[in-house]
């Protein structure tokens, strides 16, 4: 414990002085409100593939309803938020939906995970559409196929910024964790990790009902920043667009996911204008990843501060040495 | 009066099966031989729907000639997509080849929207509308055009499938395509026939649906992909009669469905029937008394 204080210590450093960055960009004038979006959805993108890749990159098990699970976290909170138009109302929305996506991903994670690979990606995009499905027929609460829109704006960088520190956290201690050593031994060979007395379907649903959680928080804040939802934003295409971040970062790697959506984010940016042909680009880049590097671009590599650590003090010893060597001759 | 309907409705819901049923065929076939689910089969369809409006609108062909140069060509689409895309993860993970399929599907929808825009454009009407009343039924030619394609495709399949030297091949791959590899089969070969095979069925639905509906869009592949998929999987994929068998069931539950009033949830009863079948009997309904997988 005390070891890894340091290294603890330095992730803090290190995520106040990126906060410390943005709130510098926002104090020069840099972040523009159009820039402002590209930001804010980085943030919400990343909570989301997180909780994606916790189920597919280490829980190796195959999920297409993610955006299901967003919605129901972007309904609630968009809901309770309409009716108590305060933070708490927020707040309250968001509790309610992770209560709701949990439920639901326990009962139908429960039976559903017994099922293999791509009949498990079926099974759930099943899910996610039947969720969408369902909202769209809730009568007056979600306004049908129209959605729901002046949601009051809860949402600022700040608060964007702690739900991703939170959720990080969250998460990767929950890899590290003895739960999560036997997460990762299902997805590495599932049989012998049972013969070795892991309880597959108990890891496998947590890491589906965590998955589906953080989803539901992400819902939450893209709902109060975009201010109107429709069902139509949670189709399969929502679920598609996090699968390729996961993809692109690595599957099973965590720092791979943060680069993925950041750039991701950004080239979104940059290539607004090009509509379709962003998203041909995208499937290709898919198709060529997929062909020549199965395991997403960065695999499974993972940024570690001790590991930098250890690596600039050996430069300086060495520089330490060369220059008493100098001194010397 | 409300007994009329659901037979109406019913009779309805056959044609629509018919659709299903060619698409999964598609979908069985390649299952059984590669073990993967190509999720860019619905593209396969919607493509077949634009060259035949291509044809029909552009060439002036009649729907015939259209429909056959439209197989063809959807054919060869689906051998090349089998070339490059799949080929090279042949020996890689399901769930690499799945993400592979994905990024197909999502590759053609929007190569369609890049070159010709992503609104829908009416199909031409190359056969004129004529209804028949049977007694209190009403039946149109277009609805009897699509059933008959359909089942003389399903012939013909079946005929070429155990009929044929190809076909043989085909079976003896999806059992074990090592040991056919042994045998002297060309199992690269075997695979990309079953491709066009089930490309050319694809689009075949693909036009008939376009001259049903009157209507077709880049999009147009995505929903019907799915559901034939679930019929595949209702059948019991991989067993040819049991897509055919999964596309009738599918269609009649819809159009019941609406029929009985629920028409907003006709797709989530699909998809809810997809994941009771996956749990109570992931065979499908054949699964057990037929072993022979094309």
């Amino acid at each position: 414990m005390k070891k890894n204080l340091k290294y603890n210590a330095l992730w803090l450093l290190f995520a106040v002085v990126i906060y410390g960055l943005i709130y510098l960009l926002y104090f020069t004038g840099v972040i523009t409100p159009f820039t402002e979006y590209t930001l804010i959805m980085i943030g919400i993108n990343i909570i989301l593939a997180l909780g994606l890749n916790l189920i597919i990159g280490f829980a190796g098990q195959f999920s297409l309803g993610h955006a299901g699970f967003m919605a129901i976290g972007a309904y609630s909170a968009s809901i309770l938020s309409i009716k108590f138009p305060t933070m708490g109302g927020f707040f309250l929305g968001i509790l309610v939906g992770m209560v709701i996506a949990g439920i639901i991903a326990l009962v139908v994670g429960l039976p559903t995970l017994r099922l293999k690979g791509d009949y498990l990606a079926i099974a759930t995009l099943g899910i996610s559409e039947i969720i969408r499905i369902v909202i769209i027929n809730m009568g007056t609460l979600t306004n049908g196929p129209a959605g729901l829109f002046g949601i009051p704006p809860m949402v600022n960088w700040p608060l964007i910024f702690g739900f991703v520190a939170v959720v990080s956290l969250v998460i990767i201690n929950y890899i590290r964790s003895g739960a999560g050593r036997a997460t990762q031994a299902i997805r590495e060979d599932e049989i012998a990790a049972e013969s070795m007395g892991v309880n597959t379907t108990k890891y496998k649903v947590i890491a589906f009902i965590i998955g589906a959680v953080t989803a539901s928080v992400a819902g939450a804040l893209y709902a109060s920043y975009i201010q109107t939802i429709t069902p139509k934003d949670f189709g399969f295409m929502k679920s598609i667009d996090i699968l390729i971040i996961v993809v692109f970062g690595g599957i099973g790697s965590v720092s791979g996911t943060f680069v993925a959506a950041i750039v991701l984010g950004i080239l979104n940016m940059l290539l607004q204008d090009a509509g379709a042909l962003r998203m041909i680009i995208y499937a290709l880049a898919l198709i060529v990843i997929m062909i020549y590097k199965p395991g997403g671009l960065l695999g499974t590599w993972e940024f570690s501060m001790k590991g930098f650590v250890t690596r600039v003090n050996k430069k300086e010893e060495t520089a330490d040495v060369s220059t008493k060597r100098e001194k010397s001759n | 009066m409300d007994g009329q309907l659901l037979v109406q409705q019913l009779v309805n819901g056959l044609f629509l099966g018919s659709i299903y049923a060619l698409l999964a065929l598609g979908y069985t076939m390649v299952y059984g031989i590669i073990k993967l689910i190509n999720f860019a089969h619905g593209e396969i369809y919607m493509i077949g729907g634009f060259l035949g409006y291509f044809f029909i609108n552009h060439l002036k062909l009649g729907f015939f000639p259209a429909l056959i140069l439209a197989m063809a060509g959807a054919a060869i689409v689906g051998v090349l997509i089998e070339l490059l895309a799949y080929r090279p993860l042949r020996k890689s993970t399901r769930i690499a080849a799945l993400i592979t399929a994905i990024g197909v599907s999502f590759l053609l929808q929007n190569s369609m929207i890049y070159f010709f825009g992503p609104d829908k454009r009416s199909f031409p009407q190359a056969i004129k509308h004529v209804s028949y009343n049977f007694g209190f039924i009403q039946v149109s030619n277009i609805q009897l055009l699509i059933l008959a394609t359909a089942v003389i495709l399903m012939i013909v399949l079946q005929l070429i499938i155990k009929k044929t030297k190809m076909g043989k091949a085909m079976r003896a791959v999806s059992v074990d395509a090592d040991a056919a590899q042994l045998m002297g089969i060309n199992v690269n070969r075997t695979i990309s026939f079953t491709f066009a095979l089930g490309s050319a069925l694809a689009a075949a639905a693909g036009i008939l649906i376009g001259l049903y509906y009157n209507s077709i869009d880049p999009m147009m592949g995505v929903v019907p992909g799915l559901k034939s998929f679930v019929a595949a999987v209702l059948g019991g994929i991989g067993i040819i009669p049991g897509a055919a068998l999964g596309g009738f069931v599918i269609g009649l539950l819809e159009t019941f469905t609406i029929a009985i009033g629920f028409s907003e949830y006709k797709d989530a009863l699909v998809y809810a029937l997809l994941i009771v079948i996956l749990l109570i009997r992931p065979a499908g309904i054949l699964g057990k008394n037929l072993k022979e997988k094309v």
